[in-house]
């Protein structure tokens, strides 16, 4: 009890305040550029912590990155460019959303349920992280080779075409995953003795150039579509309470699987998107409406990628483990202000990580009213006449895609994924299960070679421990369901024919 | 903030580019004039971009003028460190530089190596640890060692980083300094230090090879033992972790190390001032509690230090890669 007054006293001061606030908005603008992600706004925030108190420090970061997730959503659902790599599994969705006219209703829906995401993804880290850290501590590249298998598997269910047309996408993604010297055995792959093809390619020019740059190119070759009624946005956070009754299973589900997912190191808030997202449409009484602005993934993926925020800290601040690249750089800034991650902060630190829990829920609570200021003043964006967008949204990719690493191949990037993602919608192949192929590509193969040179060769330990054969078995039955389903159908279709 | 420093840097690189322009004609009487640029070939967040930018902004400080750290990543640092050695001689464009200069060039990444650079000063430098889970038999690095000795090839399995990286090298090193062969210890390449030490915790490698630092929550969550470290002397912040030479009487040493650097042909009197500037940097207490709170190493070494210390380690990486069959070209 002592130290959870301490705690407040040592949140409540100007100094915090004030950095709460400014991480807040500056959390906010930075995610809604497309091309500046989230990751990126907390690595921009470190030379300024420097110069804060430990607790204002690290408030920095936790605010910042939750505001830049959930802003990231605003431009994918506006205008079809994903803001940062977790927004891109339903980008389209709510998208689709937007042309409906509901596009308040989708970024109130991304809004409302990133707070609760948040908050629920806190008060898991609040209660389990012991036992969550434990959990995560037990995944060796067995059971990440299994998850990220799942992942992938995500590309079938995520998209609206073929089956065959999304795999045929992941594997492009995959083939691109392929590229550089950063794989297991060290050598370069598909470099053709380029320098900057060495480092790979990264997700992240990806994204930008298959969804938005694909999407100025589709612009400027198709006539001037019938324009979205101007009109003021209705209430934003009116049709929430509605949704969170309707879709409650599925914002539970959310949560879990981004808590889950969250405290995995190396998974992240991108990965609990997509999955989320396709349990979502798995289990849908109505999977058909899924990606023609149905709000029960954008529930499902919205509430998932925030909490896997929360979940992220878990291995982090228990072992000094980043579970993604946010907590990666605050673990760094953690020791720096003198909150060594380990078991001890739980407890000889104890009112420094109740004052972190408090900033964790301030935080997702002015996520509610600084989101939807952010909202109204974005929705001018679908008043600008294409002709003058479209040059502006161009612009902000190329210098988003600059940024990443002050290196101009990163542009060139971008302007060829957009001309790869063109071809592809054009062809009705989905452009997100390229994306997930980038992503999800290197972790495949890392894990499955790393677990092939432990095992010298042996598939047997893959699934010999218990996690590994639960996950085994999980990704068994989601490869061999849809051919089980289609044989019996074939069975079956004969006699009703009869 | 952000947008403040990201405008700086842009000014500089502009001014850069207008720099023989503005330069006065009777020579550089006074250095630095204007923003200088500190390229960092690694991203933001790491500790290469930490350490950096705590340089620069003690930089500032010393010499008056603003010095912007800019990330140049890609192409596994290739694309960074060339920045640096391409810039103009001028003193305002400088740079970090890390060990891999002294490794990419053997496994014919690049052109670039140690003497494609003028030193200025060594700032900072990590030597690995043998780690193994607390619950291992081996409470010794002689019991380790012993242990791997009598194991048939391949049995023993150890982690760090990627194939062919320092932590890599580090382990073959010290396989080769005790008689046996690079890859008698089988190497799974791992994605970085902290997913390797996950591993460890998780019982899927048996050894880790990385620095003390990377290794800390770990050990001190209770979840991993450090055995000994590949230096020549103990870290004063673990010192109750050995070297290999007082357990094994095996000295073999080789880290991960920063230094500052700036392109070929630097004016004598500017990289003179760099380089006390820098010291100054270094001796300061401000440099000292960072350095302390992440758990680096510090390591002196002026501009003469640095470029004997990249021959040196030039010389025993590119052993350690011959050994592992990692040389190229």
């Amino acid at each position: 009890m002592n130290s959870l007054l301490e705690a407040i006293a040592m949140v409540s001061t100007v100094e915090v305040a004030i950095a709460i606030l400014a991480s807040a908005v500056y959390g906010m603008v930075i995610g809604a550029l497309p091309g500046l992600t989230a990751t990126m706004a907390t690595a921009l925030l470190v030379p300024i912590t420097f110069y804060l108190s430990p607790i204002a420090a690290v408030a920095t970061i936790i605010t910042s990155s939750a505001m830049a997730i959930f802003s990231g959503d605003i431009p994918g659902c506006l205008m079809r460019i994903p803001g940062t790599p977790a927004s891109a599994a339903y980008t389209d969705e709510s998208y689709a959303m937007t042309r409906k006219g509901q596009a308040e209703l989708a970024l109130g829906a991304s809004l409302w349920f990133s707070a609760i995401g948040g908050i629920v993804g806190t008060v898991a880290l609040m209660v389990m992280a012991p036992a969550l850290a434990e959990i995560a501590l037990s995944f060796s590249t067995f059971e990440y080779f299994w998850l990220s298998l799942l992942g992938l598997m995500c590309a079938t269910l995520v998209a609206r075409s073929s089956p065959i047309k999304a795999i045929a996408a992941a594997l492009l993604g995959l083939l691109v995953a392929c590229v550089g010297i950063e794989n297991p055995g060290g050598v370069p792959r598909f470099t053709f003795g380029n320098t900057d093809l060495l480092g790979g390619i990264e997700p992240l020019p990806a994204l930008v150039g298959v969804f938005a740059v694909s999407e100025i190119m589709r612009a400027m070759v198709s006539p001037l579509p019938p324009p979205i009624p101007s009109r003021k946005f209705g209430s934003i956070l009116a049709g929430q309470i509605d949704l969170t009754r309707r879709f409650q299973k599925q914002m539970w589900r959310g949560n879990i699987i981004g808590v889950l997912i969250g405290a995995l190191p190396g998974a992240g808030a991108d990965m609990a998107a997509w999955v989320a997202y396709a349990t979502s449409k798995r289990f849908s009484k109505t999977p058909e409406k899924f990606g023609t602005g149905h709000p029960e993934g954008l529930v499902e993926s919205g509430a998932a990628n925030n909490s896997a925020l929360a979940g992220g800290w878990v291995p982090a601040l228990l072992f000094g483990i980043p579970g993604d690249t946010i907590t990666a750089i605050a673990i760094g800034v953690l020791y720096m202000k003198g909150l060594n991650p380990g078991p001890t902060l739980f407890t000889e630190k104890a009112s420094s990580m109740y004052a972190l829990y408090i900033v964790f829920i301030l935080a997702n609570l002015l996520m509610l009213p600084l989101g939807i200021l952010m909202i109204r003043v974005s929705r001018h964006v679908l008043k600008v006449p294409r002709a003058v967008a479209m040059p502006l949204i161009l612009l902000l990719c190329a210098v988003g895609a600059f940024a990443i690493g002050n290196n101009p191949f990163a542009v060139v990037l971008v302007a060829v994924f957009g001309i790869v993602g063109y071809m592809m919608e054009r062809n009705g192949y989905p452009v997100a299960a390229l994306v997930l192929g980038v992503v999800m590509g290197t972790m495949v193969e890392q894990n499955l070679v790393s677990s092939l040179i432990k095992s010298d060769g042996d598939i047997l330990p893959f699934i010999e421990r218990p996690i590994s054969t639960g996950l085994a078995a999980l990704t068994m039955t989601a490869l061999l369901w849809p051919v089980a389903v289609w044989i019996i159908r074939r069975l079956r279709s004969p006699e009703r024919a009869r | 903030m952000n947008t403040f420093t990201r405008r700086g840097a842009l000014t500089a690189g502009a001014l850069a580019g207008l720099a023989p322009l503005a330069r006065p004609a009777f020579g550089q009487a006074r250095y630095p004039i204007r923003p200088v640029q500190v390229i960092v070939p690694w991203g933001a967040g790491g500790g290469t971009d930490a350490t950096a930018r705590i340089v620069a902004a003690l930089l500032e400080k010393e010499m008056g003028q603003p010095f912007n750290v800019v990330n140049r990543t890609g192409g596994s640092g290739v694309v960074g460190h060339s920045a640096i050695a391409q810039a103009a001689p001028d003193g305002y464009t400088i740079g970090m530089i890390t060990v891999e200069i002294c490794m990419m060039h053997w496994q014919g990444l690049t052109e670039l190596k140690r003497t494609s650079y003028t030193p200025l000063a060594l700032m900072n430098e990590d030597p690995p640890g043998v780690q193994v889970n607390a619950t291992s038999p081996y409470r010794d690095i002689k019991a380790l060692a012993d242990a791997i000795k009598a194991s048939r090839p391949g049995q023993f399995k150890a982690s760090g980083t990627g194939q062919g990286g320092i932590w890599h090298l580090a382990l073959a090193g010290w396989l080769g300094a005790m008689g046996l062969r690079a890859d008698h210890v089988r190497w799974v390449p791992s994605n970085g230090a902290a997913p390797a030490m996950q591993d460890l915790a998780a019982g899927g490698v048996d050894i880790v090879t990385c620095s003390v630092p990377e290794a800390r929550a770990i050990i001190e969550a209770g979840r991993a033992r450090s055995l000994a470290i590949m230096a020549p002397e103990r870290n004063p912040q673990f010192a109750t972790v050995p070297t290999l030479n007082e357990s094994l009487g095996i000295n073999y040493s080789v880290g991960a190390w920063r230094g500052m650097a700036a392109p070929l042909n630097l004016p004598a009197p500017i990289a003179q001032q760099l380089t006390a500037a820098m010291q100054k940097v270094w001796n300061s207490q401000e440099f000292k509690d960072f350095m302390n709170a992440r758990g680096f190493g510090m390591k002196w070494g002026d501009a003469e230090g640095l470029a004997k210390h990249m021959e040196q380690t030039d010389a025993t990486l590119g052993a350690a890669m011959r050994e592992a069959g990692l040389v190229r070209g």
